[in-house]
C-alpha cells in the first residue's frame, strides 16, 4: 500500500516539484508574469510603438514607418492647455477630497465603534452601489441654473453670494453646473470614497499603545499627531491620493456632462481614435498621463509611501 | 532573452491587430433564395427597434416572423465607429451608414452593389433620394434610403415669443434676443467636428465673398474663417451638446435659449409641454441621409434583401419615423402611421429637403471634385474643433 503510494502520478509530480524549485516557481507565477508583461507590458509597448507612425495625410490611413511628427502634434498651445486643465483638476480633486476624507476617516477609525461605525462605512461606500452615470447626472441637476442649490441660496437670501462666487474668473461660470467649481464638486464626490477607505484603514492600524507611550512621554495631542500618527498614516494618504489623481486624470464622462465642455485628455484622446481615426495621435496623447502618473509615483515613493505597503 | 521575449509578445500583438480584411469581388446577386436564419446589422441607436424600449415600437419582431431571419443589432455612437465595425470584421451583413460614412465604406470596398430590381418596393422610395450621391457611385446603387432629418434650430419660445428666429446668427453672434438679455450663455452648439460645416453653412450666405458652394468643401482661408467664428461662437456657449437628454434638460433647466438640435428633442419635450419649437433658418441647415448598405462578404445576403424591401414598408418606416424624429423615405408612408400621425413627416420636415447641405466626410480632394490638398480633411476638422472647444 505505501510503495503504491510513493509510486503514484501525483506524488511523483510532488516530488518532482520540490527538488526542482525553480520549475516550481515558474509554473506558479508564468501566468500571472505572462498577463502582466504580455497583456499590460505589451498593449502599452504597441501603445508607444503606435505613437511613432503617423497619419498619411491624402488616404488618411495610419503610415507605418518611424517618424516623430505624431510627437510635435502633442505638443501644440491646445494639447498642452488640455493637459494642464485636467492635471490642475486632478490635483485640485486631491487636495479637496484630502481635506474632506481625512478628518472624515479619521474620526471614523478612532472615535467610533459598533453600529456608529457601520452606519458610518456604510454611508461612505453606498454611493459606489449605485451607477456612476446615475449619480453625475443628478449632480448636474443639483446645480443648474434652476437647481436646487441655486433655489436654496435664493431662498434663505444668500443668492448674491452664490453670483458673486460665479463671476470668478476661472472657477466661476454662468451657473455652477457650467463652472469649474461645479466640476470640481462633482469629481470630489465622486472619488472621495477611494481616498477615505484608505486613510480609514491606515488610521485603524495605528497601535493605540504608541499613541499611550507618546503621552506618558509628554508629548501634547498635537505632537502625537504629527510626530507619530501622521508618518503612520502617509502610505494610507498615499494610496489614496493616488487613487483620486489617477481617476480624476482619465476621466472623460464628467467633463462632458458638467463644465464648460472644455476637453479633458481622456475626451481628447476618445475623440483623435474614436471620431477622426487618428490612432498614431491618441496613442501619444495616452502617454501625457501614463508619464504624469510615473512621476506622481516616483514622488510619493520619495515619501516613503510604499514603504509599509 | 527577456527582451526579446517581450519585443516577440509586442511583434505577435501588432500582428494580430493588424490583421484581417481581404475582399471579394463578384456581382449583387440575381435571385432572392431561402434565408439563413440570421441577420446581423450595425445600426444608430433606436434605429433597429424590437420594442425593448417601447412595447409600441417594434419593427424587428414581425420581420424575424416572417422570415424566420433572427436580427442580431449592434448599436454605434459615431460614423467612423460605423466604418470601423464594417471594415475590420466579416460579421455583419448591413449598416445603416449616414453621408460622412457611406462613401468611404463604397470606396474602401467594403459595402457591395446593390441589386434594386430585387426590391419590390424601390419604386415608392422618395425620387429625391433613389439617385442620391452618397449611395450611388458610377450609376451603381450600393444601398437603400433609410431615413433623413435636419440639423434644426430649436428656440424656446417664452424667450422668442411668436417670431421664430430667422437666423443662425442668434446662436453665431453676440446679440440681444427678443426678451431683452444678451444671448451670452444662453446658447449651444453641437460637440462633433462636423458643425465646422455649420459655421461654414452660415458663412456661405452671410459672407458670399468667400465663395464658399458647399459647406463640406472648404479651402484654407474658407475654412480659417469658419473657426474664427466658432471661436467667437465659443464665447457665448456655456455648455456643448454631445448628448440628446442632456441637451433637453439644458433646456428646461439650465435656462438655454436657442441652439442647433434634432426633431428627436423637439418631438420630446415638445410631448412634456415645454415652450419649445424649432425652425429652419434662411440659411438652411445641415443633416444627415442614411442608407442601409451591405457588406461585400455579407454571410446572410439573402436575409439582407428580405430587410431591405422590409424597411421600406410603410409601417416601418411612419413609426421609426415617429420614433426617432426623423423623414421617411418612403413618403407614402407619412399618412399611413398611427404612431406619427397625419402631420408627422411635415413635423419632422419633409418640406425643407431642398435646404438640407446632407453630412458627408471632407476630404482632401474635395470629395473628388478637385485635386488633392484642395480642400481641409475632416482629420483637421476633430483636432481644431476641439482646440476651439478648448478656448483656443
Amino acid at each position: 500500500m505505501a510503495t503504491s503510494d510513493l509510486t503514484s502520478p501525483a506524488r511523483r509530480l510532488g516530488r518532482a516539484l520540490y527538488t526542482r524549485p525553480r520549475l516550481r516557481l515558474a509554473l506558479l507565477l508564468g501566468l500571472p508574469v505572462l498577463w502582466l508583461v504580455g497583456v499590460y507590458g505589451g498593449s502599452l509597448g504597441s501603445l508607444l510603438l503606435n505613437s511613432f507612425f503617423s497619419i498619411d495625410p491624402f488616404g488618411g490611413t495610419i503610415d507605418r514607418s518611424f517618424t516623430l511628427e505624431t510627437w510635435q502634434q502633442v505638443f501644440t498651445d491646445a494639447n498642452m492647455a488640455v493637459a494642464v486643465r485636467t492635471i490642475t483638476m486632478a490635483a485640485t480633486v486631491t487636495i479637496g477630497s484630502l481635506a474632506i476624507g481625512f478628518p472624515l476617516a479619521y474620526y471614523t477609525a478612532r472615535y467610533t465603534r459598533g453600529r456608529l461605525k457601520t452606519v458610518l462605512i456604510l454611508a461612505i461606500l453606498v454611493p459606489l452601489w449605485s451607477s456612476y452615470l446615475v449619480r453625475v447626472y443628478a449632480w448636474k441637476l443639483l446645480l443648474a441654473a434652476e437647481g436646487v442649490i441655486a433655489w436654496g441660496f435664493d431662498q434663505v437670501g444668500l443668492g448674491r453670494i452664490l453670483e458673486g462666487v460665479l463671476d470668478l474668473p476661472i472657477v466661476g461660470g454662468p451657473s455652477l453646473s457650467t463652472s469649474f467649481l461645479g466640476q470640481f464638486t462633482v469629481f470630489t464626490y465622486i472619488w472621495l470614497p477611494y481616498m477615505v477607505l484608505p486613510i480609514q484603514a491606515a488610521v485603524q492600524r495605528v497601535p493605540r499603545s504608541l499613541l499611550e507611550a507618546s503621552a506618558d512621554l509628554g508629548a501634547s495631542a498635537a505632537t502625537t499627531f504629527r510626530q507619530v500618527t501622521w508618518p503612520l498614516v502617509i502610505p494610507g494618504v498615499a494610496a489614496g491620493s493616488i487613487f483620486t489623481f489617477s481617476l480624476t486624470l482619465g476621466d472623460y464622462i464628467i467633463p462632458t456632462v458638467i463644465g464648460d465642455s472644455s476637453p479633458f485628455i481622456g475626451l481628447a484622446i476618445y475623440s483623435q481614435q474614436g471620431v477622426a481615426g487618428n490612432l498614431p495621435l491618441a496613442a501619444a496623447l495616452a502617454f501625457i498621463p501614463v508619464l504624469v502618473m510615473v512621476l506622481y509615483l516616483s514622488g510619493a515613493r520619495k515619501l516613503g509611501a510604499f514603504e509599509a505597503l | 532573452m527577456r527582451q526579446r521575449l517581450i519585443v516577440g509578445i509586442v511583434f505577435g500583438l501588432l500582428i494580430a491587430a493588424c490583421g484581417g480584411g481581404g475582399d471579394a469581388e463578384g456581382g449583387p446577386i440575381t435571385e432572392i433564395g431561402e434565408g439563413e436564419g440570421a441577420l446581423a446589422i450595425v445600426a444608430w441607436a433606436g434605429y433597429i427597434e424590437r420594442g425593448e424600449t417601447d412595447p409600441n415600437y417594434d419593427w424587428v419582431t414581425g420581420f424575424e416572423a416572417d422570415t424566420g431571419c433572427m436580427v442580431d443589432v449592434k448599436t454605434a455612437g459615431t460614423s467612423d465607429e460605423m466604418v470601423a465595425l464594417m471594415t475590420e470584421s466579416q460579421e455583419f451583413d448591413l449598416v445603416t451608414a449616414s453621408g460622412d460614412a457611406s462613401l468611404r465604406l463604397i470606396a474602401g470596398g467594403t459595402v457591395q452593389e446593390v441589386n434594386v430590381d430585387l426590391i419590390p418596393s424601390w419604386s415608392t422610395v422618395d425620387e429625391r433620394l433613389q439617385n442620391a450621391p452618397w449611395h450611388t457611385v458610377d450609376g451603381k446603387h450600393y444601398g437603400v434610403p433609410y431615413q433623413w432629418g435636419a440639423n434644426v434650430l430649436m428656440y424656446n419660445t417664452e424667450v422668442f415669443g411668436d417670431t421664430p428666429p430667422e437666423s443662425w446668427s442668434v446662436v453665431f453672434e453676440e446679440t440681444t434676443l427678443p426678451d431683452g438679455s444678451s444671448n451670452a450663455d444662453r446658447i449651444q452648439a453641437y460637440d462633433g467636428p462636423i458643425y465646422v460645416a455649420d459655421a461654414a453653412l452660415y458663412l456661405k450666405a452671410t459672407r458670399p465673398e468667400l465663395g464658399i458652394t458647399d459647406p463640406y468643401q472648404l479651402n484654407e482661408e474658407q475654412y480659417q474663417e469658419a473657426l474664427q467664428l466658432l471661436r467667437g461662437q465659443r464665447q457665448l456657449v456655456a455648455r456643448y451638446w454631445h448628448d440628446a437628454f442632456i441637451q433637453m434638460d439644458d433646456f428646461t433647466n439650465e435656462g438655454v435659449a436657442a441652439s442647433s438640435s434634432w426633431p428627436f428633442q423637439v418631438n420630446i419635450l415638445q410631448a412634456g409641454g415645454a415652450p419649445i419649437a424649432s425652425t429652419v433658418p434662411a440659411e438652411g441647415a445641415t443633416g444627415w441621409a442614411d442608407t442601409t448598405m451591405m457588406h461585400t462578404n455579407a454571410p446572410h445576403p439573402n436575409c439582407a434583401y428580405k430587410w431591405f424591401e422590409w424597411q421600406l414598408s410603410s409601417n416601418l418606416q411612419g413609426d421609426l419615423a415617429a420614433w426617432f424624429g426623423s423623414v421617411p423615405s418612403v413618403p407614402t408612408a407619412c399618412g399611413e402611421s398611427d404612431l406619427l400621425g397625419p402631420d408627422g413627416c411635415k413635423t419632422n420636415g419633409i418640406d425643407n429637403f431642398d435646404r438640407i447641405s446632407f453630412w458627408k466626410t471632407p476630404t482632401e480632394d474635395c470629395n473628388g471634385t478637385a485635386e488633392a490638398g484642395s480642400c481641409v480633411p475632416y482629420r483637421r476638422w476633430v483636432t481644431d474643433y476641439l482646440a476651439v472647444i478648448g478656448g483656443r
